[in-house]
């Protein structure tokens, strides 16, 4: 069969999911648009005997149950919200009857320029998560970086057990791992009882709202932490001053931190795998004759190559870590302190316990525009070099 | 997996032979303490659920249970008389049949869709497949709210129809199954066809039965997905009866159900909750990492 001209510069996204083989006969083609006009090339075939018209019809049958969920459950609620969002509604009356006050963008002004209770909460919830992103997303990276290159030493005994035990973490609910946290890290728990053996008193995690860099800075003597005092105290950004901002991730939410590290390494063990996996042997044995050392074989071969991947793994943690939310749920609800408080469990305890579903929308719409945001320049910086088409040159 | 990459792996030797001998053992040494860094957690949490209350508070890296004892499955299979029974049994059940009817509605419209976007020709399926992909970037987090509007608006908000059917398509499913049918010889088809075979025989005789793989792929993914899945029906539902796993497990941690830490308790439940996918993890482990690399191309 000939390949269809196809009115698509771009070829269809390739994939092994299914792990079938990828035959010669469909080569990325059927992502033609062959509804309207002369793009269906004559076919090397008998023409089917199912007509155009019937297969259309057949088409959207097939896709019609898609359509339907998907546009009742996703786009028309994203519309509702959106309406929603621009209401004061307190969830008890039907708010598209006219009965709940019409607000404009006051809950967004609430939430971004107007000094307030709700701009705080909401910069506090930012600030946090930022830190959660800053320190959750290298350090799962380097982790699953390095649990890749260690299953992926070919001599050693046991790697397929190795992969499976980094790996599980990945596949369990997060409400049943985050119990196990709970446990490990009570003020007396298995963690601390550990940290006791080599003479560190460990905190108290879940009760502990200092941040960790304040905790540092005044350790070092530098910073008053119970007094701050000039520029940091002085200045501040949407409501939290830059004491505020800069004092680090409370201790309660890097307990969060460790949870997100230990479950999400497995997985991104295995894209990094997949990628060294596909690493031309040659290209080892070529450097390996030119005498180089092992470390050099890693600097200036292999982790070039994984580069691609690198990028990827870097962008998709960037934006599942904005979406943390069961965690916090389970674990601490925002407390100590409002440290572990996130858009989104703040987004979700605005509406369901304060009642102020309007405010919960637009936090929901922020956060909503952030992650499409970051996906549609992870989905631009790789249209046209994803590591799978490289694998399949 | 390309023959090259494996017949490298055949050939098991890395290209600058062997580590020297001190490097082996200290490279043993880190990677037997990673390992156990995985893995001791849920030993901790097996151990743990044996231990009474007094004893997982003393002794919570005792590998060995001072007084053993199954009071927690006990309570949570409602056998001890002990007062405030947790509805262990309801929450397992409402699981299990929540997670039946989403895996067996993603694996039907999941692959008609995706079939229809790989090989029927009609008018708007580049669209269509435009809003898949779209869809794939809409984090569930932002959805909380939404979900429930519309729920509450439609009558559906904590009913059993709510909570399933909105999870029943998903959108990295389609793009995994479009993914495998595109790779099947289209002259399979083209032959039923000329048969007189129609459009849906040859899907469900013809296309289905050799998509198997993908299939069992994607019933394993949605089975695990809706079995942990826990937004959803957080938002969905509030009456204790429609409790699943997880918002039960959720609220009888975050301290909803009576007081005391209680952690054998809510460890055992962890624990139970976590066996089928667990049993399912361990059977079939492959399926959960072409999963894994899918949703890496599914971005």
């Amino acid at each position: 069969m000939f390949p269809r001209t196809s009115q698509n510069p771009r070829p269809a996204p390739r994939s092994r999911a299914g792990g079938g083989p990828r035959t010669v006969g469909s080569p990325g083609a059927p992502d033609a648009p062959g509804g309207g006009g002369p793009a269906a090339a004559p076919h090397a075939f008998p023409a089917p005997r199912v007509g155009r018209r019937a297969e259309g019809a057949w088409g959207w049958l097939f896709v019609s149950p898609m359509v339907l969920i998907l546009g009742l459950f996703l786009v028309l609620p994203i519309l509702m919200a959106l309406w929603v969002s621009l209401l004061n509604w307190d969830g008890q009356s039907n708010p598209f009857s006219g009965q709940a006050e019409f607000v404009g963008l006051d809950n967004y002004r609430g939430l971004l320029t107007q000094d307030g209770l709700d701009r705080t909460l909401f910069a506090t919830s930012l600030r946090n998560n930022l830190y959660y992103v800053l320190l959750t997303v290298p350090l799962q990276t380097i982790l699953a970086l390095t649990l890749a290159l260690i299953v992926n030493q070919r001599m050693l005994r046991g790697r397929s057990a190795l992969r499976t035990a980094f790996f599980f973490p990945s596949v369990t609910s997060s409400i049943a791992v985050s119990t196990i946290f709970l446990f490990l890290f009570q003020g007396s728990g298995a963690v601390n009882t550990v940290l006791s053996w080599i003479g560190v008193k460990g905190p108290n995690w879940f009760n502990d709202s200092r941040g960790v860099l304040s905790l540092l800075l005044g350790g070092l003597g530098i910073v008053d932490t119970s007094h701050p005092t000039g520029a940091l105290a002085d200045h501040s950004f949407m409501g939290l001053s830059w004491f505020e901002w800069l004092s680090g991730p409370s201790v309660a939410m890097c307990t969060i931190i460790l949870l997100a590290v230990w479950t999400t390494s497995g997985t991104f063990m295995l894209i990094f795998l997949a990628a060294l996996q596909d690493i031309p042997r040659e290209l080892e044995e070529a450097a390996a004759i030119e005498g180089v050392s092992r470390f050099q074989l890693l600097r200036y071969v292999t982790l070039p190559a994984l580069r691609p991947v690198l990028f990827l793994v870097l962008t998709l943690g960037l934006i599942s870590t904005w979406q943390v939310f069961d965690q916090v749920y389970v674990m601490s609800q925002g407390a100590p302190g409002n440290t572990t408080l996130t858009p989104a469990f703040l987004s979700y305890s605005s509406a369901f316990n304060d009642a102020d579903f309007g405010q919960g929308a637009a936090i929901a719409f922020i956060l909503l525009t952030l992650i499409l945001t970051m996906t549609a320049v992870q989905r631009f910086l790789f249209r046209e070099r994803t590591p799978r088409a490289r694998r399949n040159r | 997996m390309s023959a090259k990459s494996a017949a490298a792996r055949a050939q098991g030797r890395h290209v600058l032979g062997r580590f020297p001998l001190s490097l082996r053992v200290l490279g043993y040494a880190t990677v037997a303490a990673l390992g156990l860094l995985y893995i001791v957690p849920f030993v901790i949490q097996l151990v743990t659920a044996f231990k009474t209350d007094p004893d997982a508070a003393a002794h919570p890296l005792g590998l060995i249970p001072t007084t053993p004892t199954t009071a927690a499955y006990q309570r949570l299979f409602g056998l001890s008389q002990d007062g405030d029974g947790v509805p262990f049994l309801r929450w397992l059940g409402n699981s299990a049949f929540v997670a039946v009817l989403v895996t067996a509605g993603r694996v039907l419209f999941d692959s008609m869709a995706g079939y229809a976007l790989a090989r029927l020709r009609f008018p708007g399926r580049t669209l269509l497949f435009g809003f898949v992909l779209a869809v794939m970037a809409v984090p569930m987090v932002a959805l909380l709210i939404p979900r429930f509007l519309v729920l509450n608006t439609f009558g559906l908000f904590d009913t059993y129809t709510g909570m399933i059917l909105p999870l029943m398509v998903d959108a990295a499913g389609i793009f995994i199954m479009k993914q495998f049918f595109e790779s099947i010889p289209r002259e399979v088809e083209e032959a039923a066809r000329v048969d007189g075979a129609g459009v849906f025989r040859t899907f469900w005789s013809i296309v289905l039965p050799m998509a198997r793989p993908a299939l069992l792929t994607l019933t394993i993914l949605s089975f695990q997905g809706s079995w942990n899945e826990f937004t959803h029906f957080l938002v969905a539902t509030q009456s204790s009866q429609y409790e699943t796993l997880t918002t039960g497990l959720a609220r009888l941690v975050s301290g909803g159900l009576g007081g005391g830490t209680q952690y054998p308790l809510k460890l055992a439940a962890a624990l139970l909750a976590t066996l089928p996918v667990a049993a399912l993890f361990f059977c079939f482990q492959r399926y959960f990492v072409q999963g894994a690399n899918a949703g890496a191309v599914k971005e």
